[in-house]
This record gives C-alpha cells, sequence and structure tokens, in this order.
C-alpha cells in the first residue's frame, strides 16, 4: 500500500515538474506514455528491448559463472588468492568506458566485443562477492563431507554451494542493475541496435520523450524479471530457512 | 550376526600416536597426546574415558583421518566405510533428514532406511529440515547419517552430551541395539562413566594433558547381561582407579 501511495506521488511530482519545465526538457508522464505505445505499435520498442535484453543475459551469466569459479578458488586456494588479488584490484578501478572502448579496438565492433566488455566489468565485482563467501565456508561441514567420503563435485553440490548462494544471490543482485546499465553504454558506443542506440539516436534529435520512453520501459522490464524470476529462485534456494513468525 | 563382509575388509583398529602436539599462539609447542598406544578387534566397542580438555577430541580427529599431523600410525578400515558422530549433529541445514541421510548412503535400501530411521524414533521427521528439530533429534539423525553407510568403524564424540538424563538414556539403548545387530567396531569417546560402562566391551582410561592411557579394563560380561548392581561396581571401580591416579 505504501509502496502504491509512493509510486502515485512520484508520477504526480514529475507531471507538476513537467508543468513548470516544459514539454521540450521534461515531457510529463502522459507523452511519454503515449510514445511508449506509439513505439510498441510498430514493434520498435519490442526489437530494440529484446536485444538489449539478450545482451545483459549473455554478460551476466558470463561474468556470474566466471566471477564465482574464481572466487571460490581465491577464497579456498591462498596461492590463488595471492596471485589474482593484484588484478582484481586492477580491474576493479578500471572506468568501464576504456573497457568498452578497449574492447571495441581490439575485438573490432563486434557482438562479441560488446557482451565480453560488459562481462568483465560486472567480473571483478562477483569475485569479490564470492570470494568473502568462500572464506567463510563452515570448516566443520568440510571435515563431515571428508569423514564420510563424499566424492568432489558431490561435496560442492551440496556442501559448498549452499553455504554461498546468500553471496551469489547479492552478486546477482547488484550484478543485473549494473549489467544492463553497461550495456546501454556499450550500445550507445558501437552497436546498431538496443536500446542504448535508440537513447543515443533521441540524444542527437533532443528527443526527450523518447529516452524516458525507453528509459522507463526497460526499468519496467528488469523490476519484473527481478520480481518474477530472482526473488523466486531465492525463496525456493533460502526455503530451509526458519521463516520469522 | 549377519555379517558377510569380503576378506581383507576388516574393522579392526590400532591406534599408535606417539606423539600430537600443536603450535600455540605464543609459538611454545603443546604437547596434546603422548604414547596413546590400544587396539580394538573386529565388533568390539570401546570407550575412551577421560577428565574435559584432556585431548579426546584431538584423538578422535587423529584416528578419524582428519588431522595427519601427528606421530605414529593409524591402521583403519579402508575410506567410505567409516561412520563418525561428530560433538555437534553438523547435519546440512538445507537438506532434509531423510536427504541429509541419503547423500553420505546413495546406495541404502529404502527398506533398510525405514528400518533406521524406526528404531531412532524419526519417521515422522523425515521430510523436516535441520534447523526444524531439538537438538535430541538432531544427534539422532547424525546417529541415523553415521549407522546408514554401514560402517567397519563408528566413531562417536560425546554423542549424548549436554541432553537430558532420560533422553540420554534412550539413545544409548537405540545405539547399544544398533552395535548389537552390525559387525561394526566402535570406538566412543566420552566424560560420562556411566555411558562407557554401559556400551562398551573395553573402558579406556585416559590422563590429564598430555593424555596417554592409564589402564585398560575389559568388561567380561555382555552389555545386554550386565545388572544394575554390576554396573554400579564397575562404575566405582573406574572412579576410583581415575581417582587414585589422579591423586
Amino acid at each position: 500500500m505504501q509502496r502504491l501511495v509512493s509510486l502515485i506521488l512520484f508520477v504526480v511530482v514529475w507531471w507538476i515538474a513537467a508543468l513548470f519545465a516544459g514539454p521540450q526538457m521534461l515531457p510529463g508522464p502522459e507523452r511519454v506514455l503515449g510514445v511508449i505505445i506509439a513505439q510498441t505499435r510498430t514493434g520498435d520498442l519490442f526489437f530494440q528491448v529484446g536485444v538489449t535484453l539478450l545482451r545483459v543475459f549473455f554478460a551476466f551469466t558470463l561474468a556470474m559463472v566466471a566471477g564465482t569459479m574464481i572466487g571460490l578458488l581465491m577464497g579456498r586456494v591462498k596461492l590463488a588468492d595471492r596471485i589474482g588479488d593484484p588484478w582484481l584490484i586492477v580491474l576493479l578501478n578500471l572506468p568501464a568506458l576504456v573497457i568498452i572502448v578497449l574492447a571495441f579496438i581490439w575485438g573490432g565492433l563486434t557482438e562479441i566485443a560488446g557482451v565480453l566488455a560488459v562481462a568483465i566489468n560486472k567480473l571483478p565485482n562477483t569475485v569479490v562477492t564470492v570470494r568473502e563467501g568462500a572464506r567463510a565456508l563452515d570448516p566443520s561441514l568440510d571435515e563431515m563431507a571428508q569423514v564420510f567420503a563424499l566424492p568432489r563435485w558431490k561435496a560442492l553440490r551440496h556442501v559448498v554451494l549452499p553455504q554461498l548462494a546468500p553471496y551469489v544471490a547479492a552478486a546477482a543482485r547488484s550484478g543485473l542493475s549494473l549489467v544492463w546499465k553497461i550495456v546501454l553504454i556499450v550500445e550507445l558506443l558501437g552497436r546498431p541496435n538496443g536500446v542504448g542506440f535508440e537513447i543515443g539516436v533521441a540524444f542527437q534529435l533532443f528527443d526527450v520523450t523518447l529516452i524516458l520512453a525507453y528509459a522507463l520501459t526497460f526499468v519496467v522490464v528488469i523490476l519484473l524479471i527481478e520480481t518474477l524470476l530472482v526473488q523466486p529462485i531465492e525463496r525456493r534456494a533460502s526455503r530451509w530457512r526458519i521463516r520469522a513468525a | 550376526m549377519n555379517d558377510a563382509r569380503p576378506v581383507g575388509e576388516s574393522g579392526r583398529l590400532e591406534v599408535r600416536i606417539a606423539r600430537k602436539a600443536f603450535t600455540a599462539a605464543s609459538g611454545e609447542r603443546l604437547e596434546v597426546l603422548h604414547d596413546v598406544v590400544f587396539s580394538l578387534g573386529q565388533s568390539e566397542v570401546g570407550a575412551l574415558v577421560g577428565p574435559s580438555g584432556c585431548g579426546k577430541t584431538t584423538m578422535l580427529r587423529v584416528i578419524a583421518g582428519l588431522d595427519s599431523d601427528f606421530e605414529g600410525a593409524i591402521v583403519r578400515p579402508p575410506t567410505g566405510r567409516l561412520g563418525m558422530v561428530f560433538q555437534e549433529p553438523r547435519l546440512l541445514p538445507w537438506r532434509t533428514v531423510e536427504d541429509n541421510v541419503r547423500l553420505v548412503a546413495p546406495d541404502i535400501a529404502e527398506a533398510a532406511l525405514t528400518a533406521l530411521f524406526e528404531v531412532l524414533e524419526l519417521t515422522a521427521h523425515r521430510a523436516h529440515y535441520p534447523g526444524e528439530l531439538s537438538l535430541g533429534l538432531a544427534r539422532r539423525v547424525a546417529l541415523a547419517r553415521a549407522f546408514a553407510v554401514d560402517p567397519l568403524l563408528l566413531l562417536l564424540d560425546e554423542p549424548f552430551v549436554s541432553l537430558d538424563e532420560a533422553l540420554a538414556a534412550r539413545l544409548r539403548e537405540q545405539l547399544a541395539a544398533l552395535v548389537d545387530t552390525r559387525a561394526m567396531t566402535t570406538l566412543l569417546v566420552t566424560h560420562d562413566l556411566e555411558e562407557a560402562v554401559r556400551l562398551a566391551d573395553r573402558v579406556f582410561l585416559l590422563s590429564p594433558r598430555p593424555a596417554g592411557i592409564l589402564a585398560e579394563i575389559a568388561l567380561a560380561t555382555p552389555r545386554r547381561a550386565r545388572s544394575e548392581a554390576e554396573i554400579a561396581g564397575l562404575m566405582a571401580d573406574v572412579a576410583n582407579r581415575l581417582n587414585g591416579r589422579q591423586s
């Protein structure tokens, strides 16, 4: 209920601000909605949002899988941590823009270069989070697995990964929003389609309505993914926890 | 007894720990175990009894193969044929009771599992998660897990500590029933004389740190046939020996 009131308040503030700023600088909600409907009719919106979503999906999956493996290794093996840590610090502090530009220069203006650039941007963040989780693994459960001679993959699946799950979930949550923001920059700089490309075009035409139409649509899509996909998965993964009454 | 094990897969346990030491935070070496030598034959139940903090858990960890930093040698059944009940239940909180047991014993027959849960009175809790169990129940699940692998050697580290006496007695009964129906060598670590005297064929008394074996007492009467008077007598005997050595 409070959420709904807050949302309505947001639209009202937007509407009042639009009255003062004028439709050139800040078009009102009704204008943006009109453009969203028009763009949906032509099918343009679906196509651009779909292309961007695909890039988000591949970059996100790549960063999460690779990041979890590297983070687990660095959290468990001291040598790997010592060798990997300086690389991690370099990667963490490299601006996203630098990684994207270099990826396009070295890899050409290709789909693979673009997706890789996004994944590399997200990777260090996942590694750091999962490494924390790997350092906090319960040694007494490791001993249990050792005494009962659990095969390696079984111990990983049933003993280690469930302990890492909250850390992976945290990395995924922050990752989804980070990845889609960076995908937009990649599209702006070096792809011929997608939400980022469209926003670039709208920027050149000073079409604020179009910019807001695409941005809002994508925010809604990400929210839907979060509610319909990420949250149910998290609930399922933590069903063993006793819920607070 | 239904002992149908292939030749060479023996449950015999031989322990010979000459020395086991830790390096303390100050850098000084602390000797925890010194000249611990004993053995258990196939299907025997041994109890290690000693004062709290004398190094019993360390000894069990060495015997289980969790700690290989010691001088000496251990002869134990091959890995995979070891069942262990830790002092804490050490169950996976994200797996149900049944899955916790099945995880370590994937090949267990449905009938055997059902029978095991029956004996330990866990049938109603198969689908529960460990977080929903009391400590006593969780301890029983840990026992079920150790028995499910059909071990040649069973190690128990104070399995009934901090339970109320009535429950501990019931669980002791259940443990005795399980041990009697199987051909497994069992080593029990405890500070509870009664537990040792009720369950064991042989009791090993440990000295304070660095722990060594003070005395070995063989209990001739089978545990099922021991009368209350006999148990009381044995307990007094063991207590006397412990105190005699300590004073």
